[in-house]
C-alpha cells in the first residue's frame, strides 16, 4: 500500500525503517493517521528511539485489544503524539495467547504505569520491568481477565464478594 | 372521650405509638450516598425549588449516626458495595433505604461484570424509584411512601 505522508512523519517512517528494518512488521493508514506493526521484543528501543530522536514525549494512550485470532491473539496499542510536531503515530504490537509478555515502556513515559496496569487487569498481558505490577480496577484476588472475549458479559457469579447482610458480631 | 372530658380543655389522648411515629416521620434525615449522575437530583431534592424540607427531611447528614433514611442514588459497583453496607451498619436503628434510579433499584444499563445488579441483593431496600434519572418529585413521592411506613409501624407498643 502506498503511504501518503505528511512532511512531519515521513523522516519519523524513514528513520524507523532504517534503524529498525527488520523488526517492522507492517505499515499502513487508515482514518487519517499512520500505524506501525513492531515485533514485541523491540518496543522499549523503538519507543526510546521515537521519544528521543523525534519527540513523541507525549503518550496519549496506552490499550489492549483481543483479537481472538488462534496465533498471535493479544494487541498492545500505543498511541504516541508529538506537540513539537504536531502529528500521531499508533504503534502496534501482538503477542501469543499462552503467555503474553512485553516489555514495560514506564522507563520512557512514566505516564504508561497505570495503562499498563490497566492492560494487565483486563487482558492479562504482563509487562517485564512494570515497578508496580497489580490489578488497577478488579479486586487484587479476582482470577478473571474480564475484557477477554470468552469472559461472560455479567462476570462470574460468585466470583465477587458482595458484604454480608448481618452485621459484624465482634 | 371520658377521660378527655374529665382533663377539660388544652389535652388531647393519643397513642404513644402514634405520637413517636408522627414525630419520626416528620424527620427522616437522609444519608446521601451518591455515586453518580443521580446524585444531581437528590441534590435538586434537596433545595430551594423542589424543598424536601417541607417533609421535614432538609438536613442531609453526611454522617451516618444522624441520619435516618438512606439514599442509595446511582449505580453501585462491586467494590463500593462494601463501603456502602459498612456506612449502612453504622446507621443506628430504626432506619430506612431508599434505591433511587434504575441502577441503584436492578443495575439499570449498566448490565456487566463490575456492577451489582440492584443494591437489594446486600441492602433491605424499603422504596424503589424508576427512571434514569427519576425527577425530584419522583424521589419526594418515595419518602413520601418512606413517611406512609413510618406511621403505620409499631415503633413503641409490642404487637401482642
Amino acid at each position: 500500500m502506498k503511504l501518503n505522508l505528511t512532511p512531519e512523519l515521513k523522516p519519523v517512517i524513514d528513520g524507523l525503517a532504517e534503524t529498525f528494518g527488520d523488526q517492522l512488521v507492517d505499515i499502513w493508514q487508515s482514518t487519517g493517521h499512520t500505524f506501525v506493526r513492531i515485533v514485541p521484543d523491540s518496543i522499549t528501543s523503538v519507543c526510546r528511539y521515537l521519544h528521543d530522536e523525534h519527540r513523541f514525549i507525549y503518550l496519549s494512550d496506552l490499550f489492549g485489544a483481543d483479537r481472538f485470532t488462534t496465533e498471535e491473539r493479544f494487541e498492545v496499542i500505543y498511541n504516541l503524539l508529538s506537540l513539537r510536531d504536531r502529528h500521531r503515530l499508533f504503534i502496534k504490537t501482538w503477542l501469543e495467547e499462552e503467555n503474553p509478555v512485553v516489555d514495560s515502556v514506564v522507563e520512557v513515559w512514566p505516564a504508561a504505569n497505570w495503562f499498563e496496569r490497566e492492560v494487565f487487569d483486563m487482558f492479562g498481558v504482563r509487562f517485564n520491568n512494570h515497578p508496580d505490577l497489580r490489578r488497577i480496577y478488579m479486586p487484587e484476588d479476582y482470577e478473571y481477565y474480564p475484557l477477554r472475549k470468552e469472559f461472560p458479559l455479567l462476570g462470574v457469579p460468585g466470583s465477587i464478594d458482595l458484604p454480608g447482610t448481618t452485621p459484624d458480631m465482634e | 372521650m371520658g377521660i378527655e372530658s374529665a382533663l377539660g380543655e388544652g389535652y388531647l389522648t393519643t397513642r404513644i405509638d402514634t405520637l413517636v411515629n408522627w414525630a419520626r416521620s416528620n424527620a427522616a434525615w437522609p444519608m446521601p450516598m451518591g455515586l453518580a449522575c443521580c446524585a444531581i437530583e437528590m441534590m435538586a431534592f434537596a433545595g430551594p425549588k423542589y424543598d424536601v424540607s417541607r417533609f421535614g427531611s432538609e438536613v442531609f447528614r453526611f454522617s451516618p449516626r444522624q441520619s435516618d433514611v438512606m439514599i442509595v442514588a446511582g449505580w453501585c459497583s462491586y467494590k463500593m458495595s462494601h463501603a456502602i453496607r459498612r456506612i449502612w451498619d453504622q446507621m443506628p436503628d430504626p432506619k430506612w433505604c431508599i434505591a433511587m434510579g434504575a441502577c441503584a433499584s436492578t443495575g439499570g444499563m449498566h448490565r456487566c461484570y463490575g456492577v451489582v445488579q440492584g443494591v437489594d441483593n446486600f441492602l433491605p431496600v424499603d422504596a424503589y424509584i424508576s427512571g434514569c434519572p427519576p425527577r425530584p418529585d419522583a424521589v419526594i413521592h418515595a419518602l413520601m411512601d418512606i413517611q406512609e411506613k413510618i406511621r403505620n409501624d409499631h415503633s413503641v407498643m409490642l404487637d401482642t
